[in-house]
């Protein structure tokens, strides 16, 4: 298959480029670690409480940050892209046959990659600190982040791709990732917030992801936030992929 | 046989509420085999139609045939038989001149044992062995711009674009350059390029078409050009002093042996049929009419003349 070729040759080529610099993979990590050794261990505390989900502190906080890996992680990744742009290289590749879904794709699935490393990572790190959890939950979590890398990573090129300059991409892109890390419940569960502030999550769709890895954590299988995460995740994936190759088959540098 | 042929090829954009015409309805025939050149200054919308035909960019209007496929209708088709070299060309800075080329010859379709054997010929071909397994980010303008040449012709295209392949390069280089498009053309491929430098043109093209302000201004060989011109260019630098020049003009235009005359800045631009026997003539007239001549000079049209001749502007001012 022509698409599947084209998607390995584009991800060869940016894996190569990660490769050289892997320093980037471990930096992308110290904000995550810093939370994680850092804040984990305010939540101890607010774990009693009432209202708090069940599974213990880190339980409830690792499944987060790892949402929050996939959120800043994924999102600066269309800096990357307007480099390539400026040197043409889109440009180049856009001259030849290669298909226009294999130029994001390949992108993005490197992203991917490099993601799920990241959280591995910081799983390993999570597992001394207190981190229990049911082993194969955490596998389908890493699934939903997989999906949710692909979503963040394909808006990221498609603004990449429209803004063309990185004085533009970095305002945007913080315009949005701070209210959707807030709004997600990934630090302090949102079942300690004010009503108003729940019903404003409901409309992020990282708020789901949350509650989702939350529940594979736990072993839950069968909770209804299972399935939303992954049916909103999902789709918006494919809304996201749509709209980001649409823009590598129209791009004008 | 033809092997690009437009018509009535032309884009708008639209910036800050505001049309813009890039491209006004071109139309071209280029035959297989040969080099075309896009002669005009920058802005006049070169790159505008060569994006167009090279996939990257989708008309406003007209539509155009290459290497037998319909732009419009099977861009992928054309995209197979077209090499595409950028103004700053497309080489990944962090990859090797070897990488970029087996990257470039896989995205055309070669399997990795045959890119590798196509980018060893071409490293071999230009010259650029010694040194293409380093990142291309160290490579100098005119070991970069024959890389850009390779990555163009990796897939062995018919058709060949090159935007401005020689800009911005030493004369050496530039030589260098110009001697890769001609060994291209012996080997059967048509190369289609855009420049604004005169002698590029002059030199290195079969036929040319001059562009100014999205229109075709005039086509045909460049001695075809040269001659539509006519005759010889004398020009012409007087003492300036009250209306000397404008006098001078007058004075000159009223000859019968005068084709043309023109104002250029200082200078007075006369065309005419036989220079050799126009000049003493010129120099009794403005003597008798006692104006001082600082200088003359007498020289054959170029293609600068063809363009000044078609816009009233000088190219080589509008490149400055």
């Amino acid at each position: 298959m022509k698409i599947l070729r084209d998607t390995w040759l584009i991800f060869a080529r940016s894996m190569t480029t990660t490769l050289r610099n892997p320093v980037w993979v471990i930096v992308g990590l110290f904000q995550p670690i810093c939370f994680l050794v850092l804040f984990g261990p305010l939540l101890e505390g607010v774990a009693q409480s009432p209202g708090f989900p069940p599974g213990g502190a880190f339980s409830v906080f690792t499944p987060g940050l790892l949402i929050q890996l996939g959120l800043f992680g994924a999102a600066f990744v269309g800096f990357g892209l307007i480099a390539d742009l400026r040197a043409g290289v889109i440009e180049q590749m856009r001259v030849t046959p290669v298909s226009r879904l294999a130029l994001l794709l390949g992108r993005a699935l490197r992203d991917v990659v490099s993601l799920l490393v990241q959280c591995l990572l910081l799983l390993i790190v999570a597992v001394p600190m207190g981190l229990k959890a049911d082993l194969g939950g955490v596998l389908i979590a890493l699934v939903l982040i997989a999906l949710l890398g692909l979503l963040t990573a394909s808006c990221s090129y498609a603004l990449a791709l429209a803004l063309k300059s990185e004085d533009a991409l970095a305002p945007t892109l913080n315009l949005f990732t701070l209210p959707l890390l807030l709004l997600s419940g990934i630090t302090l569960p949102l079942t300690l917030a004010p009503q108003w502030i729940r019903n404003l999550a409901i409309f992020n769709p990282f708020s789901h992801a949350v509650d989702a890895a939350r529940a594979l954590f736990n072993g839950d299988f069968g909770n209804r936030d299972v399935l939303i995460g992954f049916l909103v995740i999902g789709l918006l994936a494919i809304l996201a992929m749509w709209w980001a190759a649409r823009s590598f088959r129209e791009a004008t540098a | 046989m033809l092997i690009i042929e437009t018509h009535e090829l032309s884009k708008s954009f639209s910036k800050r509420g505001k049309k813009v015409e890039a491209v006004r309805g071109v139309d071209l025939a280029v035959e297989a085999g040969q080099i075309f050149g896009f002669l005009g200054p920058n802005g006049a919308g070169k790159t505008t139609t060569l994006r167009m035909l090279t996939t990257l960019l989708h008309p406003s209007g007209g539509n155009a045939t290459i290497a037998g496929f319909d732009l419009i209708q099977s861009p992928k088709k054309v995209r197979d038989k077209i090499g595409y070299v950028s103004q700053t060309g497309g080489a990944d800075p962090a990859s090797t001149a070897r990488e970029n080329l087996v990257l470039q010859a896989r995205l055309y379709g070669s399997n990795k044992a045959a890119a590798l054997v196509r980018a060893a010929e071409l490293l071999k071909s230009l010259e650029l062995e010694s040194f293409a397994d380093r990142r291309t980010s160290t490579y100098s303008g005119g070991q970069r711009r024959r890389l850009d040449l390779a990555m163009g012709m990796v897939h062995h295209p018919p058709v060949l674009f090159l935007d401005e392949p020689t800009s911005g390069l030493d004369p050496q280089s530039r030589a260098r350059l110009w001697e890769e498009v001609r060994k291209l053309q012996q080997s059967g491929t048509t190369v289609f390029l855009t420049t604004h430098y005169l002698e590029e043109a002059d030199a290195l093209c079969d036929r040319l078409a001059i562009m100014d302000e999205g229109r075709i201004v005039a086509e045909g060989t460049p001695t075809e050009l040269k001659r539509q011109v006519a005759g010889d260019v004398v020009t012409l630098g007087l003492e300036a002093h009250d209306g000397a020049l404008q006098r001078g003009e007058e004075l000159l235009r009223s000859q019968m042996f005068v084709r043309e005359v023109s104002l250029d800045k200082n200078d007075l631009r006369l065309y005419v049929e036989r220079g050799e026997e126009a000049l003493p003539q010129i120099l009794r007239l403005l003597d008798g009419a006692g104006l001082v001549i600082q200088t003359i000079a007498l020289s054959r049209p170029t293609l600068d003349d063809v363009f000044l001749r078609q816009t009233g502007r000088s190219l080589r001012e509008t490149a400055a």
